[in-house]
């Protein structure tokens, strides 16, 4: 008979990447349900289609790269950063928006360089930003939520929208938009609050008369809340599971929160509050999900603490002063750079050699 | 205590002492919970079994030098006769664990995860287990610290907690010292022969603990237990009670606390300073095993001849644990364990966090050994395929020396030896606590390993090309001397001759005009020739001196050389021996034994026909 | 005018930073290990010769004036990748005009077959045999470069280079190595 010969560790926790993925998308499911119930069936439209692309994507990437294909799409990266991408982009986008930003995500953001855990950006970030640059139109007409408008779009409308950009009636998302501005009935697109809020201060309204929207009825803008509450509680989740560290995400709601305050103390009736900026937009969202990308954000916890507080800082100077109303991507990119620089200056003493003194 | 002064200032280090005197516990960074499996071997008592047939006693084991063998094949040794005598720096002798004759001295797979042969002595047991005389010392107070340290030295003893570091060396270290620790943690997964020996052999731990008290003059003794073994640490209560100087510290359970470093942070909040030893900091530490040994070695006068082995693993029918004499083939463990084998198995020395796989059975209990782990075959997950690192950090998180496994891991794959120093790969202990939480199954702390190695060879190779380099050098110098010396030589000799020539000519022009000046010179012309026709010979031979010289001085030019340069070497050197000061001088014609002459000639001629015999095939 | 003054200024301002640079070339000068000495120091030493230089050093000096960097097999390809480094060069695989790469070996010499002939001892390059005239002659292995020249010179073919044996000591972790014995084990179920 014959030895088996290995290295030590022998044995091991037997929580491999695939595994944390999926559960990471188990916690995604609560957050995506609250779109889907909020702003209709475009979401699940939006999800397939970008699942679809990223295997497509990744497989062709993988033969390309003459890397077995099979067990490195079973790590299921790909479906999270395609996942995290399509609940970013507005439910009744054109279906090749979304087709291009995973496209690009994959290939040119994680496969070029160098695939799994060698992207310095976070992938879906990077193809939120070249959607948002490239087609401002398309990424910036959002769905209103059902409260406002008593019904979703039908399925088949939704995918008639998709495919073909107008609805069987002739309606495109802009002239809905229109319609929606005009009357405030009927409305199946609208800006989200936070573009709201923008768009009202910059014509010279206060923040409490641009509160006075019926999109702002409950605490952060109808919809939006719930989703963020959602992803909040698919976060915690995480924590839970231990698939995430409470570093990155204390770190960054606390840091937009505190500068949130400030600015409500500073300037009330031009800034917006805590609630807003934390339960708008996709502040959940990247809190838990996004900025927790391990392979683009700092390695070390205190290097964690740092990065998460400098997204905060940028999501918030971005939403205040910035040219766009959410800032979760540029933020989450800006800070990616700075991850080398953060990794360096927060190395952990080792064990033994000088450091402060203990107590 | 230097370093102490460098981590705590005078008031600190007073705050220090009084919060470990109240027991005070700190933390460590990092360490896991991997499931404890010791509920498999801690049932039952430790066994005791007939000795074994065959030992196989390697000449060194424990970190050092290995002792001069003092047997012979074929001998007959009794019980705890020492084998080896130790080396001149920190060697330990290995003692006949039973009685018996010697076998065979030689090559022997070693206990080691490379199984490279290393000189091991083979003992065939007699049965009879028959003692040397043994030197119980009654009161071990009547004598000095350097006295018992030489004892426990000549006991072999050696770190019993896995390192093998040779006890008598870590006693002699001087330095002020204010505890002596006492490491019961046993945190690694499966092993239970502490847990055993302190639950059974408490009293004997205590005296050992007295002892070692005794010679390093420290007053206060933490005696450290994992929370997980209620059963030792009541034993050990037991023990110490009415003892005020012992104090039993219980930690929790996690994996490395049980790390010389770790275990020291744990409870003193101190740390070792890197490259540096626990006694910088006042402490000193043992293994409870080794506690018992110095016990059994001074008080009882039996050398290190055993040790507790844990034999545990779904694979073995009678897990457990054993007194398991140094040199028992793994083999005859596993068989008395009920060792059910499958193909492919793993056999594991040691644990599963660090233990390694043993290639073949046929390997020795050493000194270091604590447990052979034979699990099932799902019992332990094996690795997978190595996936790509997301740089999740977990490694880091567990990290007990507050290292960047992911980081090292880059470097290692790089070959970056600079900046693995620069990231201090050396302060890794090689847990596997990274290892085992990575979600990728990278196999870390092998890539670690093989870096350590790949430097420590670097640096090996490095210090033999300064050597070299320095020979080198001096070689050449030297050759340089001795070819000033031999032109200075020749000169002078060259001088003389043309000095007696002048006056040999001298004198030949006096007697020249006396033979007559009318006379055509003929008579005289042949003397010149001869003159003339040795002048050359001379200049021939300098010359044919020199490009030997040149030759000698220039050796590589041989090693590119085409048959006719070598022609011309061999001729050089003949010309070399042909110099009469020359040490290679072999001088053919001096050399009275004739015989002697004709198989040297025998042996080059065979040499020349193999020679060209190998050239013609090429 | 202006043209003027413009040149003016560039030659005034280019004669004070040449003064500047000329004055932090002499006050900040870092004193460094010349070039070949430190070619040198990256070389095997083993002094086999098999670069075409009599000894390490000779092709130190060639290397720093641009002789080629892969011609030093002892040193392997890790040494022309240091090389490359230090030079600014670009890492060449190993030249085979000059040998392959090869394990570490150390001279023998099968001791009842010497005559005595101190040929092996001229050749030796670091001095590592030792030996009289009509004496047998043995190696210092730890002293052995493996540099080969000893073998050539012997008229009777007594040296063999022989693989250095490895200690557990010094193992590299090489687990493929590792021979897995197959034990006769009879097989219970």
């Amino acid at each position: 008979m014959s030895f088996y010969i290995a290295s030590s560790p022998h044995t091991r926790q037997r929580r491999t990447t695939a595994r944390l993925m999926q559960l990471v998308i188990v916690a995604l499911i609560p957050g995506i349900l609250a779109q889907w119930y909020f702003f209709g069936w475009g979401v699940l439209l939006q999800l397939l289609l970008a699942i679809t692309t990223a295997y497509v994507a990744e497989s062709l990437c993988l033969h390309a790269r003459e890397r077995s294909s099979l067990s490195a799409l079973r790590d299921n990266t790909a479906l999270v950063t395609a996942m995290l991408l399509a609940v970013s982009i507005p439910p009744l986008a054109p279906w090749w928006v979304i087709v291009i930003g995973v496209a690009f995500s994959i290939i040119v953001v994680k496969h070029l360089y160098g695939g799994v855990g060698q992207n310095l950006f976070n992938p879906a970030m990077a193809g939120y930003v070249v959607l948002l640059i490239s087609f401002p139109l398309q990424m910036s007409s959002w769905v209103a939520p059902v409260e406002l408008t008593g019904q979703h779009l039908s399925l088949f409308e939704s995918i008639h929208l998709m495919l073909f950009q107008y609805t069987s009636e002739g309606y495109s998302v802009e002239q809905m938009r229109m319609v929606a501005s005009g009357t405030g009935l009927d409305a199946v697109a609208m800006a989200t609050p936070l573009d709201h809020i923008r768009t009202d201060l910059s014509q010279g309204l206060t923040l409490s008369e641009s509160l006075q929207a019926p999109l702002f009825s409950g605490l952060a803008g109808l919809g939006w809340q719930w989703v963020n509450l959602a992803y909040l509680l698919g976060g915690l989740f995480l924590l839970q599971q231990r698939v995430i560290q409470w570093h990155i995400p204390a770190a960054l709601l606390a840091s937009l929160a505190l500068l949130a305050a400030l600015g409500t103390l500073l300037a009330p009736d031009q800034l917006p509050g805590i609630d807003i900026h934390l339960f708008s937009g996709g502040t959940m969202l990247a809190a838990f999900f996004i900025a927790t990308d391990p392979v683009s954000a700092a390695t070390s916890n205190r290097g964690r603490l740092v990065y998460a507080a400098l997204i905060g800082l940028i999501i918030y100077l971005i939403r205040s002063f910035g040219g766009y109303p959410d800032a979760i991507a540029f933020a989450v990119l800006l800070a990616n750079m700075c991850v080398p620089i953060i990794d360096k200056y927060t190395r952990p003493t080792t064990y033994g050699h000088p450091r402060r003194k203990l107590q | 205590m230097s370093s102490l002064v460098h981590q705590f200032s005078h008031e600190d280090l007073l705050r220090n002492r009084d919060d470990i005197a109240a027991g005070k516990l700190w933390q460590f960074p990092g360490g896991i919970h991997p499931p404890q499996r010791k509920e498999l071997a801690n049932k039952t008592a430790i066994r005791r079994l007939p000795p074994p047939p065959r030992l196989l006693i390697p000449f060194k084991q424990h970190i050092g030098q290995p002792g001069t063998v003092l047997v012979q094949e074929g001998d007959h040794v009794l019980k705890g006769q020492p084998l080896t005598a130790p080396g001149p720096n920190s060697g330990l002798p290995v003692h006949a664990p039973t009685s018996g004759r010697i076998k065979r001295i030689g090559e022997h797979p070693s206990a080691h995860p490379s199984a490279l042969p290393v000189s091991t002595i083979e003992l065939l047991s007699d049965g009879e287990d028959e003692w040397t005389e043994k030197h119980p010392i009654a009161d071990y107070t009547a004598l000095s610290s350097s006295e018992l340290i030489a004892l426990i030295a000549e006991a072999g003893i050696a770190g019993l907690g896995g390192a093998a570091f040779p006890t008598a060396q870590k006693l002699a270290a001087d330095g002020q010292l204010d505890y002596l620790i006492i490491n019961g943690v046993e945190c690694e997964p499966y092993i239970v022969s502490d847990d055993r020996l302190m639950r059974e052999h408490a009293a004997g731990i205590v005296r050992g603990i007295r002892i070692l008290q005794h010679i390093s003059g420290v007053k206060n003794v933490l005696i450290a237990i994992e929370d997980n073994k209620p059963e030792a640490i009541r034993a050990m209560q037991d023990a110490c009670s009415g003892t005020e100087s012992l104090a039993v510290r219980i930690v929790p359970t996690r994996y490395p606390s049980g790390g010389e470093r770790q275990l020291i942070q744990l409870l003193t909040g101190r740390e070792v300073p890197a490259n540096g030893l626990p006694k910088d900091v006042g402490l000193l530490m043992q293994n409870v095993g080794t506690a018992y040994a110095v016990y059994r070695a001074i008080i009882l006068g039996e050398p290190l001849l055993e040790r507790v082995i844990t034999l545990t693993g779904e694979a073995l029918q009678q897990p457990g644990t054993v007194w398991a004499m140094l040199g028992t083939p793994v083999d005859t463990l596993l068989k008395q364990a009920g060792y059910v084998p499958y193909p492919n198995a793993r056999v594991i020395m040691g644990g599963p966090m660090m233990g390694f796989t043993l290639p073949t059975l046929d390997v020795p209990i050493v000194k270091g050994s604590n447990c052979i782990l034979a699990p099932a075959k799902r019992e332990l997950p094996a690795s997978t395929t190595e996936m790509a690192c997301i740089r999740c950090g977990a490694c880091a998180d567990v990290c007990p020396a507050s290292l960047l496994p992911q980081q090292l891991y880059w470097l290692a794959r790089d070959h970056d030896h600079d900046g693995l120093r620069e990231h201090h790969l050396a302060d890794c202990i090689e847990c596997g606590a990274c290892a085992y939480v990575c979600p990728s199954e990278i196999p870390l702390v092998h890539y670690y390993r093989q870096a350590k190695a790949d430097m420590r060879e670097q640096y090996i190779e490095k210090q033999k090309a300064e050597i070299a380099k320095e020979r080198f050098e001096a070689r050449k110098a030297r050759l340089e001397r001795e070819k000033q010396e031999r032109l200075e030589r020749h000169e002078r000799a060259a001088e003389a001759r043309k000095r007696a020539l002048a006056e040999r000519e001298a004198k030949a022009a006096e007697t020249a005009p006396a033979s007559g000046t009318e006379t055509t010179g003929e008579p005289s012309k042949p003397a010149n020739d001869r003159v003339a026709a040795a002048i050359a010979r001379a200049k021939a031979k300098k010359a044919e001196q020199q490009k030997a010289a040149q030759a000698t001085e220039n050796p590589e030019g041989q090693a590119n050389a085409k048959p006719e340069a070598q022609t011309e070497s061999s001729n050089s050197a003949e010309a070399l021996k042909a110099s009469p000061d020359d040490v290679s001088q072999t001088a053919p014609g001096s050399d009275p034994e004739n015989d002697k002459k004709a198989r040297i000639a025998a042996a080059v001629a065979r040499a020349k026909a193999k020679k060209a015999a190998q050239q013609g095939s090429d | 005018m202006s043209m003027v003054a413009g040149i003016i200024a560039l030659a005034v301002l280019a004669l004070a930073f040449g003064l500047l640079l000329g004055f932090a070339a002499v006050r900040f000068r870092v004193e460094k290990d010349p070039i070949v000495e430190q070619i040198d120091s990256l070389l095997p030493q083993t002094q086999c010769g098999q670069c075409g230089y009599p000894g390490c050093r000779p092709y130190a000096e060639a290397i720093a004036n641009g002789d080629d960097i892969n011609k030093c097999p002892p040193g392997g390809q890790s040494t022309i990748e240091q090389l490359a480094d230090l030079m600014g060069r670009e890492a060449k695989p190993l030249d085979d005009a000059h040998g392959v790469e090869d394990v570490k070996k150390v001279a023998y010499i099968r001791e009842d077959e010497c005559i005595g002939c101190t040929k092996c001892i001229q050749a030796c390059p670091v001095d590592a045999i030792l030996g009289a005239t009509k004496q047998m002659h043995t190696v210092i292995a730890d002293e052995c470069t493996g540099c080969d020249l000893c073998v050539e010179p012997c008229p009777v073919d007594c040296i063999d280079m022989i693989e250095l044996q490895q200690g557990p000591e010094r193992w590299k972790w090489d687990l493929e190595q590792i021979p897995v014995t197959q034990l006769a084990t009879e097989v219970k179920s």
